[in-house]
């Protein structure tokens, strides 16, 4: 959802059994002292209580639609069911067996894994290389380019689409004015977004540039964790520049680096608005990706049902990614 | 950067400063042509071969396009939402983190695993159950409904970044004051709450942006009468084709107060972020 979501906590302290309270303390204080104290009286309603709220409106909110998620794809679900005019039938399989058969579905998946693939590489590529710069530039020029960076992280993702929608307008568009200026280039009137291919790049760019800040600034955190002693014992050891960075700096940023490429693939497999709004919120055959193809479906041909399915399929694709985002972050969350 | 391996320092850094500024310039080049086109006569945006460097200053913009639509109604509309998601998420959050960072019960393992798993529920995929559920709940096109919507996004996050403040903050000190004399209720108010502030606020700042920026469920849930902010700037270009000047100037209105906001609290977040991270 956000940079933020990573947030993780330094360790939990560890347990610890400290030595018995001063016997007077104990008198006249309630027994919770040791909060981890599971025989503590009393103690063992009050998490639950205080976890109540938030997750009565998780269960609500999220629980309750998840469950109807699952029913809705095994069933028929149009517009004369949303208004009541008729039952909503069982029908099995159908809805899946109906997407899984359709040729649509399949280019679909693979535009959008292509798609999510190229975004995250490039992410992640570029804000390695960008936070590996940093650490060599002066320091004015490092403010310069982190004011740009938060600058950039900070817009929300429907100002940045405008603006690259201007960016890359066919006849007004700077882009297009500067690339016609270099010797032999004619680009004045292109419509960047006459081909799937070319106006997803262009999508993919402003992913791209909306995702590298958040990679850069946590990658250069964490590089300045790297023991500046073992790089230069592997210097010393005679490694060059990309034997340090392969052996000494990317093992130690390994665990953030996963956090980060897991994370990334699932916001770019999750791209919506982007390719939403620059297409005026009819995005072509062409520009359909999983997120736009199931809104289709149900909004569009008011299909709930398949649209159901479609959403499904692309969770299912998404939970082998998932696992692994989720194992790391306990590990690094030291969840006991 | 090294003090025992002599670097050629000097002319080496100046290649490196120069990819910088590249750098630089190509990422902050888009924020920089939105504020150009906001602030640039109508007729100067619409030129074929537009300058670069700023020519002339005017804000004609911004009063076209408040006039093109409704803009302040969006905003409010924005801003009741954003508030009520942030207090209440925050209430709701913050009794929740307490509880799994200090508390040991059985089951606290898996309502983490929970949250944390909650969060990786594509919105997206959401929309469709969600929009029948308000819809039947009669909750559709009303604020509420966005408001109860958003909280299930704002909230696992919430939880989770508080519940890394709050370990943050030794038990002992809560423990001491405790011994003190304090109830559970009173140390926590005294000792615990205003070292946890500061992580509250950039806490709160980030789901206020969170809800703010948030698009897809803005437009499903609520009607064209009752749109929100970004909905407003999504729909800029439907009048008489796009007037690309005027709606810089509606971005730009958008863009300033929330990215001022982030980066108030980017530093705060970016940092509680890695500091565990590395030591994992």
């Amino acid at each position: 959802m956000s940079a933020a979501d990573t947030t993780t906590p330094a360790k939990v302290p560890p347990r610890r059994q400290s030595p018995p309270p001063p016997a007077v303390a104990k008198k006249q204080k309630k027994p919770k002292k040791t909060p981890r104290d599971r025989t503590a009286s009393g103690a063992r309603g009050l998490p639950w209580l205080l976890l109540a709220p938030c997750l009565l409106i998780l269960a609500l909110v999220l629980g309750y639609p998840m469950v109807r998620l699952v029913i809705l794809s095994f069933r028929e679900f149009g517009q004369s069911q949303l208004w009541g005019f008729q039952p909503a039938e069982w029908v099995g399989l159908d809805n899946f067996t109906k997407v899984l058969g359709d040729g649509e579905f399949w280019r679909v998946v693979v535009r959008t894994i292509v798609f999510a693939a190229g975004c995250v590489i490039f992410t992640m590529v570029i804000g390695m290389l960008i936070a590996l710069l940093l650490q060599r530039v002066s320091g004015w020029v490092k403010t310069l380019v982190n004011i740009a960076l938060v600058a950039s992280w900070g817009m929300p993702i429907i100002v940045a689409t405008t603006v690259f929608k201007w960016l890359f307008d066919a006849d007004y568009g700077i882009l297009n004015a500067l690339l016609s200026r270099l010797p032999g280039v004619e680009m004045t009137g292109h419509n960047w977004f006459a081909s799937g291919r070319e106006g997803l790049a262009v999508i993919m760019l402003l992913v791209v540039w909306g995702a590298v800040p958040f990679v850069v600034i946590t990658l250069s955190a964490g590089l300045t964790q790297v023991p500046k002693e073992l790089e230069e014992a592997a210097r010393l050891d005679g490694a060059g520049a990309w034997g340090v960075f392969r052996y000494v700096t990317l093992p130690i940023l390994k665990p953030i680096i996963v956090m980060l490429t897991t994370l990334s693939v699932i916001w770019d497999m999750g791209v919506f608005p982007q390719v939403f709004v620059m297409r005026g919120g009819h995005p072509e055959a062409e520009f359909q990706l999983l997120t736009t193809y199931s809104y289709d479906r149900a909004f569009v041909v008011n299909d709930y049902a398949q649209g159901s399915a479609i959403a499904l399929l692309t969770v299912a694709l998404l939970l082998g990614v998932v696992a692994v985002y989720m194992r790391q972050m306990l590990k690094i969350g030291e969840v006991e | 950067m090294s003090t025992l391996v002599p670097q050629p320092p000097r002319k080496s850094k100046a290649g490196w400063n120069l990819l910088g500024l590249l750098v630089f310039l190509t990422a902050g080049f888009p924020v920089y042509w939105m504020l150009n086109t906001a602030f640039k006569p109508e007729k100067d945006a619409i030129d074929p071969d537009p300058s670069l460097l700023p020519t002339s200053l005017t804000f004609s913009n911004f009063g076209r396009a408040l006039d093109i639509a409704d803009f302040w109604g969006p905003v409010g509309r924005s801003l009741i939402v954003s508030l009520a998601v942030v207090v209440i998420g925050m209430v709701v959050g913050l009794l929740a983190a307490l509880a799994i960072s200090r508390f040991a019960f059985r089951g606290r393992k898996i309502v983490i695993v929970g949250i944390l798993a909650v969060q990786m529920v594509p919105l997206v995929a959401m929309i469709i159950p969600v929009f029948l559920l308000l819809n039947d709940l009669g909750q559709y096109d009303r604020l509420s409904g966005l408001i109860i919507t958003y909280l299930t996004f704002v909230l696992p996050f919430t939880v989770w970044t508080l519940r890394g403040f709050i370990v943050n903050i030794p038990k002992e000190l809560e423990e001491a004051a405790m011994v003190d004399g304090c109830t559970r209720a009173g140390a926590f108010v005294r000792v615990v709450f205003p070292l946890l502030a500061p992580g509250m606020v950039a806490t709160s700042v980030y789901a206020f942006i969170q809800a703010w920026n948030e698009y897809l469920y803005a437009l499903m849930l609520l009607s064209q009468n009752n749109q929100t902010a970004t909905v407003w700037l999504s729909n800029f270009s439907t009048k008489h084709g796009t007037e690309y000047a005027p709606m810089m100037a509606g971005a730009t209105m958008m863009a300033v107060p929330i990215v001022v906001l982030f980066l108030l609290v980017q530093r705060k977040m970016a940092a509680g972020l890695t500091a565990g991270a590395v030591k994992g």
